[in-house]
């Protein structure tokens, strides 16, 4: 019968009863994993949420051409056409004052206002879908579009969108920024932690080499001891971000509802919670295995 | 079984352990390595179980050369031999069948057979009933009884012991003595390094001075 699985399910059982003999030094272990875990994988879910905020508020990204409000309609008719014939303009769709008026009516609270109104306040516009909708190409369309007779206002609809896009990308190398950072300290604790394993367990090791124990042996327990610190941390990490997410939750839907705006907080997808055990049992197996290498020597 | 040939161990920065040492020992025999504290018994044990190296000559064990032997091969050696250690070596924060449990769990033994094989063990240094207590509770006696025990789980076919019955006395000391008796008596090779050769009246008689073979 093969001694590998046996040798290995001691090893583990024999790390795990190292990491319950200290509950208190192994609590502290995995607060500090946890804790510094946590930062990145919580900066993530932020970013991924206010991602997903930003795509679903602007999903197409379009042009809005504003009349002059004393622009004759005959004035509306001929953009129309040049924006139709206009290479670079993919659909453009005619927006009548009246249309816009009649919506607005609609609106609570907004209809006595407009009604007060002597005149329609509202221009004639269109939307624009541009053949390209890379943000250069959409600014010089824009331009283009402003210098068209009787136009008031050109306006890129999805710009804010685009430039919270562009910084929760920044975000996202900062999150990662930070995980690398922290990450080296996820290996610094579980390095640390082996060493003082080790050390207090000097007279056993010894033993065991005279004994006839092999370096696999001897490494073994340490070596799983690494990766169940780092993975309970990551563990642990997980709970504080869906805590803090819970915790969250319940303002921001009301922060939202009070903008109107259709979002909820969602927790660590996943993925991402999966990347998070991988990466964290990974960074403590290396803890390990450098530590291992540093104070178990070569006899 | 052991082969000295002009075997010698020096020291950094100059002290001989043992100068120009031969002897053959073979399968099955006792033999006691007496001398004076400092004479190099230790020693001589340390190369035989791969602890320490030659620094001249040959020292052959099973057929296989400690001074040349692959760092990697050496725990398959030191499975083969039992060492009752000078400082017992016994582990504090685990119970008597625990330690003998070690060896085993090393080599990887089956865990219902090596149970088996552990009680047997203490069985025969008389430690069976007392094998749920922890080394601190035991006597001195028991104590080396247990180191005993641990040494010979795996059934060596070499047993080395190094000053087994020191502290002990008179009475407990010939108790172990009578131990590893029975030992040799089922065929395993003894060796053991004490100042009192005299606890072993049938063993054959190698005596070292500063190093050397008298």
């Amino acid at each position: 019968m093969s001694v590998w699985l046996p040798q290995h399910v001691d090893a583990f059982r024999t790390a795990m009863r190292r990491l319950l003999a200290s509950p208190v030094n192994t609590l502290l272990s995995l607060l500090a994993i946890g804790v510094a875990l946590a930062l990145p994988a919580g900066g993530q879910m932020l970013v991924n949420n206010a991602l997903q905020l930003a795509r679903n508020s602007a999903p197409t990204p379009q042009i809005s051409l504003f009349m002059k409000l004393d622009a004759a309609g005959s004035a509306s008719e001929d953009i129309e056409t040049r924006l139709q014939h206009h290479p670079d303009v993919k659909v453009a769709r005619f927006i009548p004052r009246e249309e816009t008026l009649a919506r607005m009516k609609t609106r609570e609270g907004l209809a006595d206002v407009i009604e007060a109104l002597p005149k329609n306040p509202f221009p004639d516009a269109f939307v624009v879908l541009p053949v390209d909708d890379r943000p250069e190409a959409m600014e010089r369309l824009a331009d283009d579009l402003r210098t068209l007779p009787g136009v008031a206002q050109v306006q890129l609809d999805s710009d804010w969108a685009r430039r919270l896009e562009a910084l929760l990308k920044i975000g996202r190398t900062g999150v990662l920024l930070l995980a690398l950072l922290l990450g080296v300290g996820l290996v610094a604790i579980t390095f640390n932690t082996i060493r003082l394993q080790v050390m207090t367990r000097r007279a056993e090791i010894e033993l065991s080499r005279l004994l006839g124990a092999t370096d696999a042996f001897i490494r073994r327990p340490f070596t799983y001891f690494g990766i169940m610190l780092g993975l309970a941390g990551g563990v642990t990490a997980w709970l504080i971000v869906a805590a803090a997410t819970w915790w969250l939750g319940a303002p921001i839907a009301e922060f939202a509802k009070l903008y109107s705006i259709d979002f909820t907080l969602h927790p660590l997808s996943a993925l991402d919670s999966t990347l998070l055990l991988i990466v964290a049992a990974v960074l403590g197996w290396l803890g390990a295995s450098l530590s291992l290498r540093q104070h178990l020597g070569d006899n | 079984m052991i082969r000295f040939a002009h075997a010698s161990k020096r020291y950094p920065p100059g002290m001989d352990a043992l100068s120009d040492v031969s002897f053959d020992v073979a399968a099955g025999e006792l033999v006691a390595v007496g001398g004076h504290s400092g004479a190099g018994k230790s020693t001589l044990l340390k190369l035989i179980a791969a602890i320490e190296r030659p620094t001249g000559g040959a020292v052959l064990v099973q057929g296989q050369n400690i001074g040349s032997l692959k760092r990697n091969a050496i725990p398959y050696l030191r499975r083969n031999l039992g060492v009752v250690f000078q400082d017992q070596k016994l582990l504090f924060d685990r119970n008597a069948f625990e330690n003998v449990m070690l060896p085993l769990t090393i080599s990887g033994f089956p865990p219902h057979e090596a149970k088996r094989r552990a009680q047997a063990a203490l069985d025969k240094v008389g430690l069976l009933a007392r094998m749920k207590a922890m080394p601190i509770m035991l006597s001195g006696g028991e104590q080396q009884r247990l180191a005993i025990a641990r040494a010979v789980v795996s059934r060596p076919s070499l047993l080395l012991a190094d000053e087994p019955t020191a502290h002990l006395d008179a009475e407990t000391a010939a108790d172990v003595a009578r131990i590893f008796l029975d030992f040799q008596a089922v065929g395993v090779t003894v060796l053991i390094a004490t100042y009192d050769t005299n606890l072993f009246p049938r063993a054959r008689r190698l005596v070292l001075d500063h190093g050397r073979l008298k």
